[in-house]
């Protein structure tokens, strides 16, 4: 167990259930999880479509509150004390999510206007973020004149320009081609590790698990952590053809439980 | 202005030129009284136009119009606001605002004249109850229409109501509102001719009364196309505001 001063996340077995839509009783999304995420770790959380891995971003980020247990960010409860976090938490979704009214520095501007920053500096700010994600030029576009890796890029400045201590991805870049998210994801990864900032990527990809992670958790439905390992940053080819494969047993043994 | 706009606008001046061609055509054949010739009513048009006791006719019922759109829209987006956040509230209110909706102008206005004595307070209230189940579901509708997602993201970032309302809520529900604007001018327009004629002692719909009285059809063409410029000027107006704040709309180059 870490050091109590350099946790960024603790989840207490924590449960989260929700009523079906039709009415016919609730379903368990979360079982009694329980994981801590250290300051500056990149934990990368792997699962199956289905596994809950949404409803533990959502109860991070304080959008949805727990059934049961404890959940603390940064020592505080993001959904009971929710405004104490502004500021903290810089999310970048599975969608770009950005506001089709709003240009490219002004959907950058987004967060830090919530946050009542000055104007000046904040602009000067976005134009930083948007120039380190190679988009010096479009700060003035709208969203439908960018690609869909622009936009990508621009929820990560959006998210990053806040200068949050928690980054949360929920699979950021499985809407874009191969080649335009393995580009992002190398770029998001040194803007991150620069920055030292805490880290949760969700994704069902076990190579981008891989390769983001410091740490890989692979969750098993509803959201349980099946299997968990360190990723060193030196990984050799040899280890991580090995963690695939076990990584892969551990899918394949809930689908088999699934089947039978 | 663009080519679509230049050809709208040509489109315009044909078919209005063309009938006014069949309206002076008809006025050789056929009585003053019945089609009078167009240089009569332009005539009609100037004057009322050029007269400052005329014109405060006009705008006596611009300025009802208004009011009564403005009453409307406030209420409109209280009751929605209601209906939005309640669902009790939406399962009772919403067949009363569909029965509203089904009740003529003309039966307010009887109804109004038998329960009010003040004509402005009468016509301010045919205005506000005739107008305001459209812009009630309209503005239900735009704050309905609000993105989960960019709501989701919007609220990660922890604003206050206030921030919340402007950086997401506003610019969400300005398409809508615009467009219920722009449709309750037509309908308010059309009202406040009923009330007037009915329950007033002046304004345009009065007047129209007089020249009824009179077999005066030239007046009455005239002080109708008073109340359509201020309709058309004040769509304009709308129009300009909604081009301004759907900038960012993407323009396709085909037309559906």
């Amino acid at each position: 167990m870490a050091a109590p001063g350099s946790i960024a996340i603790t989840f207490q077995d924590v449960t989260k259930t929700f009523d079906r839509p039709d009415g016919s009783g609730q379903f368990t999304a979360v079982d009694r999880i329980s994981f801590e995420v250290t300051r500056g770790e990149i934990v990368a959380v792997l699962g199956k479509t289905g596994c809950g891995k949404s409803t533990i971003f959502n109860l991070i980020a304080g959008l949805s509150e727990p059934t049961s247990g404890r959940i603390t960010v940064e020592g505080i409860d993001p959904f009971g004390d929710f405004a104490a976090l502004r500021g903290k938490i810089g999310i970048v979704f599975q969608g770009d999510r950005l506001m089709p009214w709003r240009t490219a520095i002004d959907n950058v501007l987004l967060g830090l206007d919530i946050l009542g920053a000055d104007r000046k500096k904040s602009e000067a700010t976005a134009r930083g973020w948007l120039a380190k994600l190679g988009l010096a030029g479009h700060e003035n576009d709208y969203p439908h004149a960018l690609s869909g890796g622009m936009r990508q890029r621009v929820s990560i400045a959006r998210a990053l320009a806040v200068d949050p201590v928690l980054i949360l991805c929920d699979e950021p870049f499985s809407a874009l081609d191969e080649m335009t998210a393995q580009r992002l994801r190398a770029e998001f990864l040194r803007l991150v590790r620069e920055s030292n900032k805490t880290a949760l990527f969700i994704t069902h990809s076990i190579d981008e698990a891989l390769e983001v992670g410091d740490r890989i958790m692979v969750l098993h439905r509803p959201a349980r952590i099946a299997f968990e390992a360190k990723v060193d940053g030196t990984i050799t080819p040899e280890r991580r053809l090995e963690l695939r494969t076990r990584i892969l047993d551990v899918l394949g043994s809930e689908t088999g439980r699934e089947e039978a | 202005m663009d080519s679509v706009s230049r050809k709208r606008a040509l489109q315009f001046i044909v078919g209005t030129a063309g009938v006014a061609v069949l309206w002076q055509f008809a006025s050789l054949f056929f009585p003053d009284y019945l089609f009078p010739s167009l240089p009569q009513i332009v005539r009609r048009f100037v004057d009322i136009a050029s007269n400052g006791a005329t014109q405060i006719d006009v705008l006596t019922t611009a300025a009802r119009i208004l009011a009564g759109l403005v009453g409307a829209f406030i209420c409109g987006v209280i009751l929605a606001l209601i209906l939005n956040k309640s669902g009790s509230a939406e399962a009772y209110l919403t067949p009363v605002l569909t029965l509203l909706q089904g009740i003529p102008a003309l039966s307010w206005v009887v109804i109004a004249v038998i329960w009010f004595h003040g004509t402005e307070f009468r016509i301010f209230f045919i205005m506000v109850v005739t107008t305001l189940p459209a812009f009630t579901f309209q503005i239900l509708d735009a704050v309905r229409s609000m993105s989960k997602d960019l709501f989701e993201m919007t609220v990660a970032f922890r604003p206050t109501r206030w921030t919340m309302f402007r950086v997401l809520v506003l610019p969400t529900v300005v398409p809508g509102i615009l467009t219920a604007w722009k449709v309750n001018l037509g309908n308010a327009s059309r009202v406040v001719v009923v009330a007037e004629l009915v329950g007033a002692t002046g304004g345009v719909g009065y007047e129209l009364l007089r020249q009824q009285q009179l077999f005066d059809m030239a007046g009455a063409i005239a002080w109708t196309l008073q109340l359509v410029v201020f309709v058309l000027v004040f769509q304009g107006v709308i129009t300009a505001i909604e081009a301004w704040a759907l900038r960012w709309r993407p323009k396709s180059e085909r037309a559906i």
